[in-house]
């Protein structure tokens, strides 16, 4: 069968907006003799069609007959000159093309049959004089990323995937000494410790066989940390040294039960319905609805395929929600990043890297095309920066769901069919849930491709909308995603109580050549699998059907408590289930934490700060991220209520989104995050408490309550095999209980993703310690809400909340050069009564602007708020309540301080909202006005800050409209 | 009064389908979402119905080119169905991918009245990328009062919506097309500053030519805009209520869908 090569580009006298993008980049990077870059979209059809039928393709299909031109088979002719080069970039085999699927049923509906594939490639025309080592920098760094994409030599084929002849492999186990053992877990990248290999020895060895490969692979799939936290339900032996250099020691018997989930059996709240065993935490909305909410992580894809990574990272947490109780609507996505920082210059790169803003711009616009095509509004996020991530960054992606309060809950019985539903299994990612659980190396590029795919929203969100229908119909009774072990944790988990039987050689393949182990443990994206009644299974399958998604019948629910697997007539695993579930060795660690000194700075600070607060405003973690939110749909499903970016010119920093998941009716979902990974370098308690504060701080900020938030937990750590990282891991685990205790905020779910290390030349540089705090809130009526920006001239602006000398990991330490050691602590029992008064002010509607207190603290605070809201501000920091004595302004004025707020309240309501206020700490700073300037008197009177908000604003858009974009 | 009935047009990647059909009903219409396999099947009559809504998002991923290949569907295999509809007098609206589909399957701007060739685009924005941002637009005047577009009756001088997507630059086919348009009063909606002035970036998000951002048939009954009507109907979507007071609060997207459905229930 021939294959056709059609090329589309636009016509002259058309802006070539991909081309310009491209040029754009590669000036970017600093290759200066780049004079201009045209953009050819390339097809490969492969069927037997005559020149009319191209024609026709060409015409009403492939090429816009207003903007583009067309050229079939030869292509259009260019020939390369000294400064004119063609750089064609194709997709590697077995990468899914994203096209492929939606060109070929357009071709069917312009009646050309007999399509055989479909494929794509990008072809760049690049004008300029370059060395041959500029041109190898654009290929290999710019156009191209050969993770997934290559270069296609002249004339290549796509290889025929060959056929696949079913050969049952055994693993000699039984034989093995330890030395062998570890050479089988090493060469099929099991990741298993030589402890966890004998235990499955033993275990074979009292079946009196050895495993087949399916078998072990089940195996290191279930027991990887990515699916069983072995880590943290492990046993860890640990030792602190406290501020006095006191040691105490103690063993902690599962870190998970004993801190995390601990505050949340304790504190027994009625409206958690489902917490830390569904695919998301469920808690009650109202009295018809349940809202649920998971956030994961994407990091090692990521770092390797930014775009796939982050795509496939969102469309696997979108799939949680839909995977909890029998699936959830998914209304709401968040994702925070954590990258190098975009002006890393490129000698700096550690080998195999890619550059941060590379890697930025691959993350957001993926987090971009599969959210926004997914129909789900992206409302709340954050970005940060620091060199240490820029081998390892962090991409944090989370879901909300709502479901009927009936569909909250799940079950499988004996009998019962398992159907998969959605994409084709193929050999992408392979090996995923493992090769998440390792550290990443500067050739990790080379050897772990196979572990990072491109994903498909249009399949997730087909599959989306007919699941919902076949449960608004009860026409199933479980339902789970294919996330990392694919089929082999799908399907394990589900069958975990009663057993379950799989026919591997039913599952729909994209290509042929799969043998039974790679369809089994393939995490191929945007696939479900449910459990139905037999008696449903027609009409199920016909609700699929109709909307064109693929739903096939795999399997059957059994009573044995095994996994059976077979392929065709041949078993080719047979696992107890409680062996393969909870027969992981429980492993034992050290655990240290010491508390480290870090130099703080000497110096007195200056008497004129306005130039350090436009620093702080300028700095990567505090300036606006306007370019990224602006990319994301934040309104779509129309219930959006408080925007990521608010004000006078709808550019200020929001603190948490508010939406309205039901049209009809004014409750509401409050959702924030708190993170902060610089206090953490001084102590991972305090860390801790502090992203928790932050995130319950936003949600008061909006006009929120603490008596309906729910917490999730994210920790993104280094190696916790060295017993530093897990004392480190310790410490943020026991604040998580003290402080969500304190609070009385449970945590609902949570996720840990270990080892973000970046080895290079046998070398580890591991990320800071970063956990995650994210936060989910029920309103009432969303209507109270109000947002940070000023509203009126001649308003008070107060501070609500103490300060103290904290300037361990303040954003004015950062600049000066320094960490220092005095880190934020939190008070949940003034901070609790504290938030709950502010929130009654807020909603009795004393407050019109209030905003959260965080990084570049008051400083940073009040000058959003001024130049969000378009007016300026005459304040002293006379007024602000000390909760020590503090005598420098720098620190009263930039100090990070927890639980404190600035609030805007107009002059009539003065007197109530201090009537409300009375008994927990605040202040009068001083007015809004509607001039523009913007001045700050310190503490013996004089004026140390004096600007205009304009500068201010300036100052913290400035990186991103200048540097990244 | 009968209701007037609407079809709010679904496929794989349709994703402003509940919304849409949220702003019908809210104006006393009765809605129901229609996959297009049960359309092409005959199983759902088009004829039934007096409105065809056909929603954003990103119909088939928009693969090739945006609504391209929903465009197509329409085109080849629904043309008659479609082109009946608008003869009988009834209404379709496209909003942000809907528009798409009708640019591309030439059911608009169509001045002739074939819907045969296609006379203009929406094309990739000049920034390179999706935006959500909230735009003015003014209702198109100039020199020409034929103003046709029935529905945009009564709506004020500039209006507020949000506009989210990354292909929505409006290319016509040349400048006699865009003469013809303004001749026959087609040009519904094009973009301004917050007080009818002139645009610039990001005014006009997405470089269309003149500004244009909403256009209809030569019978002002069927419309397709790239803002988003309904996302402006209820005080909580505008991104400044926390500023506005009470009275000088205004529904702009709402006056779209009660125009629709006020004439859809006389038909």
């Amino acid at each position: 069968m021939p294959t056709h090569r059609i090329e589309v580009r636009n016509k002259s006298g058309i802006f070539d907006v991909i081309g310009e993008g491209a040029k754009k980049d590669m000036l970017d990077i600093g290759i200066k003799g780049t004079k201009s870059v045209s953009f050819i979209r390339v097809y490969f059809i492969e069927a037997d069609l005559d020149a009319k039928a191209l024609d026709h393709i060409c015409k009403n299909l492939l090429a816009d007959p207003i903007t583009e031109e067309y050229a079939f088979d030869r292509g259009f002719e260019i020939r390369e000159k000294k400064d004119l080069h063609v750089v064609e970039v194709a997709y590697n085999p077995g990468v899914m093309d994203p096209v492929e699927e939606s060109t070929k049923k357009a071709l069917l509906d312009l009646g050309i049959k007999n399509i055989i594939s479909v494929r794509t490639a990008k072809r760049y025309v690049i004008k300029g004089n370059f060395s041959k080592n500029e041109m190898d920098f654009i290929t290999e760094k710019i156009l191209c990323n050969k993770v997934i994409q290559h270069v296609p030599k002249p004339n290549e084929k796509q290889p025929t995937p060959p056929s696949y002849k079913f050969k049952l492999i055994t693993v000699d186990m039984l034989g093995a000494d330890d030395k062998t053992l570890m050479k089988i877990a090493k060469e099929g990248q099991l990741f298993l410790s030589l402890e966890e290999m004998k235990t499955i020895k033993n275990y074979f060895h009292g079946q009196g066989r050895n495993p087949t490969d399916c078998e072990l692979e089940s195996i290191a799939q279930t027991w990887s940390e990515h699916c069983s936290h072995k880590t943290f339900r492990g046993i860890i032996e640990y030792e602190e040294h406290g501020e006095k250099s006191k040691k105490e020691t103690r063993t902690i018997k599962n870190l998970l039960k004993n801190t995390v989930m601990l505050a949340t059996e304790e504190l027994a709240k009625k409206w958690c319905v489902s917490v830390f065993k569904d695919n998301s935490g469920v808690i009650e909305f109202d009295k018809d609805y349940d809202v649920c909410f998971k956030v994961e992580t994407h990091n090692h894809p990521s770092a390797l395929e930014p775009y796939g990574g982050a795509g496939t990272g969102i469309g696997g947490v979108i799939r949680d929600p839909l995977g909890t109780g029998r699936g959830a609507k998914p209304i709401l996505n968040t994702d925070v990043f954590c990258f190098g920082t975009p002006d890393t210059p490129f000698d700096k790169l550690p080998p195999g890297a890619l550059h941060p803003k590379r890697v930025m711009k691959g993350v957001v616009s993926g987090v971009r095309d599969y959210g926004n095509r997914m129909g789900i509004p992206t409302a709340n996020g954050a970005v940060l920066f620091d060199e240490r991530y820029i081998g390892n960054p962090l991409v944090y992606c989370g879901n909300v769901g709502i479901m009927p309060k009936k569909y909250a809950d799940k079950r499988v019985d004996p009998g019962d069919i398992l159907i998969v539903v959605g994409g084709k299994t193929g050999r992408d990612g392979i090996h995923g849930a493992t090769f998440s659980s390792g550290e990443l190396t500067s050739e990790s590029e080379a050897t772990s491709s196979s572990a990072v795919q491109i994903g498909n929203p249009i399949t997730e969100k087909k599959v989306t909308d007919t699941i919902l229908q076949a449960r608004d119909r009860d026409l199933y009774k479980a339902i789970t995603d294919c996330g990392a072990g694919g089929l082999s944790s799908a399907a394990g988990e589900m069958g975990e109580e009663t057993g379950v039987l799989v026919h591997l050689d039913r599952v729909p393949l994209k290509y042929s050549g799969l043998s039974y182990t790679e369809t089994w443990i393939s995490e191929a994206q945007e696939r479900m699998v449910l459990a139905a009644d037999p008696e449903n299974v027609d009409e199920l399958l016909s609700v699929f059907r109709k909307e064109d998604v693929e739903a096939v019948v795999i399997g059957e629910f059994t009573d044995t408590k095994m996994l059976e697997l077979k392929y065709n007539d041949h078993t080719v695993a047979k696992l107890d289930m409680k062996f393969l579930h909870k027969g992981v060795p429980q492993i034992k660690r050290k655990a240290v934490w010491k508390k480290k000194s870090h130099p703080e700075p000497k110096k007195r600070s200056p008497g004129d700060l306005t130039k350090f607060l436009l620093n702080i405003l300028s700095s990567w973690n505090v300036c606006s991220k306007e370019w990224i939110i602006r990319q994301y749909d934040h309104e779509v499903q129309g219930g959006s209520v408080l925007k990521p970016l608010q004000g006078v010119a709808n550019d200020g920093p929001g603190d948490a989104c508010v939406i309205r998941p039901r049209l009809d009716s004014d409750k509401g979902i409050i959702v924030s995050n708190g993170i902060n990974f610089l206090y953490g370098l001084i102590d991972p308690y305090w860390m801790a408490a502090s992203a928790i504060d932050e995130a319950l701080r936003q949600i008061i900020a909006v006009g929120g309550n603490l008596d309906r938030v729910a917490i999730l937990d994210n920790f993104c750590w280094g190696n916790t095999n060295k017993p530093h990282q897990l004392g480190e891991l310790v410490r943020a685990s026991l604040a998580c209980y003290d402080i969500a205790k304190g609070y009385g905020t449970p945590f609902i779910s949570g996720k840990d993703s270990l080892n973000n290390e970046y080895s290079v030349n046998g070398k580890s540089i591991s990320i800071p310690s970063t956990l995650l705090i994210s936060a989910m809130s029920v309103i009432d009526d969303v209507t109270k809400t109000i947002s940070m920006d000023a509203k009126i001239a001649g308003n008070h602006i107060y501070v609500v909340g103490e300060t103290f000398n904290e300037m361990g990991g303040s954003h004015y330490w950062k600049i000066l050069g320094f960490t220092g050691n005095s880190v934020p602590r939190v008070n949940c029992k003034k901070g609790k009564i504290l938030m709950s008064r502010l929130s009654s002010a807020i909603s009795k509607g004393l407050a019109v602007s209030c905003h959260d207190c965080s990084e570049g603290g008051l400083g940073v605070a009040t000058a959003e708020m001024a130049f969000a809201g378009g007016l300026g501000m005459d304040l002293g920091l006379k007024g602000a309540p000390q909760g020590e004595a503090i005598r420098d302004d720098a620190t009263l004025l930039f100090s990070e301080s927890n639980t404190r707020f600035v609030v805007e309240v107009p002059r009539e309501k003065q007197k109530a909202f201090e009537k409300f206020m009375k008994g927990s700490s605040f202040g009068l700073l001083g007015a809004t006005k509607k001039q523009s300037t913007f001045s700050i008197k310190g503490l013996g009177g004089k004026t140390i800050v004096k600007t205009d908000i304009s500068k201010l604003k300036g100052a913290w858009q400035k990186p991103f409209s200048k540097k990244a974009n | 009064m009968p209701k007037a009935k609407v079809l709010v047009l679904r496929t794989a990647g349709t994703n402003c389908d509940l919304e849409t059909a949220y702003a019908f009903k809210k104006v006393g219409a009765s809605c129901q979402l229609v996959h297009i396999n049960r359309l092409v099947s005959g199983e759902t009559k088009l004829d039934k119905y007096n409105i065809l809504a056909i929603p954003g998002g990103f119909t088939y991923g928009d693969d090739i080119a945006s609504g391209k290949i929903l465009a197509n569907e329409i085109r080849f295999k629904l043309k008659k169905d479609v082109t009946n509809f608008v003869k009988n007098g009834k209404l379709i609206i496209g909003i942000c991918n809907g528009f798409q589909v009708l640019v591309k399957s030439g059911l608009l701007p169509n001045t002739s009245g074939t819907a045969g060739e296609l006379q203009a685009t929406l094309s990739i924005n000049d920034s390179g990328k999706f935006e959500d941002r909230w735009v003015y637009l003014k209702t198109y005047k100039s020199q020409i009062t034929n103003h046709k577009c029935v529905w945009t009756k009564g709506i004020g001088d500039v209006i507020y919506l949000p506009v989210a997507h990354a292909e929505g630059k409006f290319i016509p086919k040349d400048t006699a097309t865009l003469s013809e348009m303004k001749k026959n009063g087609q040009i519904v909606f094009t973009y301004c500053g917050k007080k009818g002035e002139r645009p610039g970036y990001p005014e006009n998000p997405n470089g269309s030519v003149e500004n244009v951002a909403g256009i209809c048939d030569t019978g002002g009954r069927v419309f397709g805009l790239m803002p988003h009507p309904e996302r402006h109907i209820r005080t909580t979507q505008h991104p400044r209520w926390t500023r506005i007071q009470k009275k000088k609060r205004s529904l702009d997207g709402l006056q779209i869908f009660k125009n629709g459905v006020k004439i859809a229930s006389k038909l």
